[in-house]
């Protein structure tokens, strides 16, 4: 159903195993069991974990063992203790955002396996913000190739996921801010964050999610992580951002911000709320499909470039009815070609491009620059009606069983008259309901696009 | 007692598909086939070191990251399940070994006395990392010979390759002191790839053979460098040239063990012996010996 809270947390176990040794530590301690206090008051079904400890290469992990027991030693931390941990893990939704985040074009498995090793950033966080387990919890890995784009359609996709499953969810994200711990031994009394410099960025964003400006935090992600060593490229917070719903719409409270080992910890919450805080600024460009072009290893026709491409040309309904057509020309957002309910059959809005090479017949209405070109509306409208009725068939219905149709122009006066013959020579007989409309653009340079409501043959599933 | 040795080097690359493949009783994921080339290279390299009857392996993996020091297994007997958070559809692996743990204490002994930072890992519930236990297991699936495990600390690295490689080098130096001080015929693993770009999916079938390849002929170029080095014994120049590789092959010996491993072996320069070559998932993966009692015997 929705975020009813988001929340930023630090990773590392000191707080948890070893807060008597610092002030720092017992700080960050006292301010987790206050955030533990106030989760219990909200009446959350699920406590949704992104954790920059669980790395991994493989695309995205879920983690889906319903009880997972084990005790936990950190390979670094070790002389601080045990932690033994038993979860109460959410394994439907983990299938759920597993199947959302494959639907966003991800590649993304569940793991639920016993021993698997549960990082020690979701392990400090589950035991002290729900350590009775009260909430079921979800955990999705962090993969240490993906950029902010990928991120950022795992985030979506987590927030697809919510969606669908009707539940009040916390949003947790486990990472450090600036991340330059010290190599040396300290004395946990006198831990303070590594550089003077690392201190104050991290101060400067927590200015910033104060104000409840989450989305401005995520468009200067890059900036922060660069300057200040941000863990992992400070992505936990493009996920944050995307599942919460990329606004700066919250109230945001800093429960508290101190070192561990050099790195900068802090604990933020951010609750949803009406009011916007200050102007919002897009810099970065917006993704809501992954294309499978995470070229971090710069070779090109990869096992991986062929593994993303069956996922985008699945006939396979991934959504309830949702309909990909292999042979028609790729959505060009995070939509199928079309969608049956019932006895009807919606189609995506359909434009001429050519399957597979993307050109467009009749040839395209500007260049890059923006340049208007000449271009033949007769064939670009032919094209169309062509890729309708690939999508028709591949959902096992027809261009005979179109019921209504609205036509998008872009040149009314110039097009009207060559798109309305083409028209009518096939879908004359037919008699489908029509509209027409003028438009400024379309999303690809064309002139012309198809929406269509269709009967739904009975005999196909 | 008399002087120890280090009486064989080895790299000794730990990719879990090479387990999976073998369907060792100890894990539990089964598989058809797979990697043999590199498989029956570990056989090969593994007849020749126990023929040797080394009384400890020390391995130096780059799967226990630390940042604070480099940590030595400080437990008398390690026993777990090691399940790989990468691929744990093909390693979940039941382990039990004992530590040699007057070797190990004299090794942290001669790191201090060195001035490397250095800690002991006295958490008896520390579950060992993957990287130590799938090249422990490929060269000797008995088990029955003690272990010594240090962890890669890359902090070092953080700098640049040529400083992080300064660091491998101490390491290793104050690893063959401890070794001659503890008398022991010691074996030295260490457990990385060669060039190690990777593809970032996984086919349907992990060990369906007509996928895996090289990721890219610069790879392969790479490494063919530094096994023709290896195998020419010219050390001294692999040493100098393992930052390029680092940088250009994106190589995991960038966690130090290769470096370490030439040090400790006092930069060999006579020829090691390639057992296999072979990719997985795109890494470049070499079993390679290093014999100085035998280059000595030759000489
Ligand atoms: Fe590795």
């Amino acid at each position: 159903m929705s975020i009813v809270r988001g929340y930023i947390v630090p990773g590392r176990p000191h707080p948890l195993l070893a807060p008597e040794k610092s002030p720092a530590w017992q700080s960050l301690r006292n301010a987790y069991d206050e955030v533990g206090r106030e989760i219990a008051q909200l009446d959350a079904d699920l406590m949704l974990i992104y954790s920059t400890q669980w790395i991994s290469i493989i695309g995205h992990q879920m983690q889906a063992d319903p009880k997972p027991v084990w005790t936990l030693v950190d390979s670094e931390w070790h002389e601080l203790g045990e932690m033994p941990y038993e979860f109460n893990i959410d394994a439907p939704f983990a299938q759920a955002y597993c199947k959302a985040a494959q639907a966003r074009g991800l590649h993304a498995r569940t793991v639920a396996y016993h021993g698997f090793p549960i990082d020690t950033g979701s392990v400090v966080a589950l035991k002290l913000l729900n350590p009775d387990n009260r909430i079921p919890s979800g955990i999705v890995s962090c993969n240490m190739y993906a950029d902010r784009g990928e991120t950022l359609v795992l985030g979506k996709a987590a927030a697809d996921a919510v969606r669908d499953s009707n539940k009040r969810v916390i949003a947790v994200a486990v990472t450090a801010l600036s991340n330059r711990m010290f190599t040396q031994e300290i004395d946990p009394k006198e831990d303070h964050i590594s550089s003077e410099k690392d201190d104050e960025w991290n101060r400067k964003i927590l200015e910033i999610l104060e104000h409840g400006r989450l989305e401005d935090v995520s468009q200067h992600a890059r900036d922060f992580a660069a300057q200040a060593n941000g863990d992992q490229r400070m992505k936990a917070i493009w996920w944050l951002a995307a599942l919460m719903g990329q606004n700066n719409r919250y109230e945001g409270r800093v429960f508290d911000y101190q070192p561990i080992w050099g790195t900068g910890a802090a604990i933020v919450g951010l609750t949803p709320a009406e009011r916007a805080s200050g102007d919002l600024e897009f810099d970065e460009e917006d993704v809501e499909v992954y294309t499978g072009d995470r070229n971090v290893l710069s070779g090109a026709g990869t096992v991986a470039d062929e593994g993303s491409e069956v996922e985008t040309s699945s006939t396979e309904p991934s959504i309830d009815g949702a309909i990909h057509a292999e042979k028609a020309p790729r959505p060009v957002g995070a939509f199928p070609h079309a969608r049956r309910v019932g006895d009807l059959l919606f189609l995506s809005g359909m434009g001429p491009r050519t399957p597979g090479t993307d050109e467009i017949p009749g040839g395209p209405v500007r260049d890059e620059n923006g340049k208007p070109l000449d271009y033949d509306v007769e064939a670009q409208t032919r094209a169309v009606i062509a890729n309708l009725r690939t999508v028709l068939e591949s959902a096992g219905s027809s261009l005979n069983d179109v019921l209504d149709i609205t036509c998008f122009l872009i040149d009314m006066k110039r097009d009207f008259p060559k798109f309305n013959a083409v028209y009518a020579e096939t879908f004359g007989p037919i008699g489908a309901t029509r509209t027409t409309i003028e438009v400024e653009s379309l999303p690809t340079p064309i002139a012309v696009e198809f929406k269509v409501i269709a009967a739904a043959r009975q005999n196909v599933s | 007692m008399s002087t120890g040795t280090i009486i064989s080097g080895v790299l000794a690359p730990h990719p879990p598909h090479l387990v999976y493949a073998e369907n060792a009783p100890q894990n539990e994921p089964k598989a058809e086939c797979g990697w043999e080339t590199l498989r029956w290279g570990y056989e090969r390299c593994r007849k020749n070191v126990l023929a040797k009857k080394p009384d400890v392996f020390i391995v130096h993996s780059p799967h226990w990251k630390t940042v604070v020091g480099h940590h030595v297994l400080g437990i008398p007997r390690c026993d777990g399940l090691s399940v790989d958070p990468i691929f744990p559809n093909l390693f979940r692996y039941k382990y039990g070994f004992d530590v040699d743990l007057e070797l190990a204490e004299c090794l942290y002994d001669g790191l201090k006395a060195a001035g490397i930072l250095t800690k002991m890992m006295r958490n008896p519930g520390f579950r060992v990392d993957y990287g130590t236990i799938a090249s422990c297991h490929l060269i000797n699936p008995e088990w029955n010979i003690p272990i010594v495990g240090i962890s890669s600390n890359a902090s070092h690295y953080y700098f640049s390759n040529e400083v992080g490689d300064e660091e491998m080098i101490a390491l290793g130096e104050a690893t063959r002191n401890a070794v001659e001080k503890s008398g022991r015929r010691a074996c030295l693993l260490a457990s990385c790839s060669l060039s190690h770009r990777h593809f970032t999916v996984e086919s349907a079938i992990p060990e369906d053979m007509s996928q895996e390849h090289i990721y890219h002929h610069g790879q392969y170029l790479w490494d063919m460098r530094v096994l023709g080095l290896m195998r020419e014994g010219k050390c001294a120049q692999l040493m100098a040239e393992m930052p390029d590789f680092v940088e250009q092959a994106n190589s995991e010996t960038k966690e130090g063990c290769l470096t370490w491993l030439m040090s400790a072996l006092g930069v060999p320069d006579y020829p090691a012996e390639v057992h296999g070559y072979g990719s997985v998932i795109g890494t470049g993966n070499a079993v390679v010996e290093w014999d100085p009692e035998n280059a000595k015997a030759t000489a």
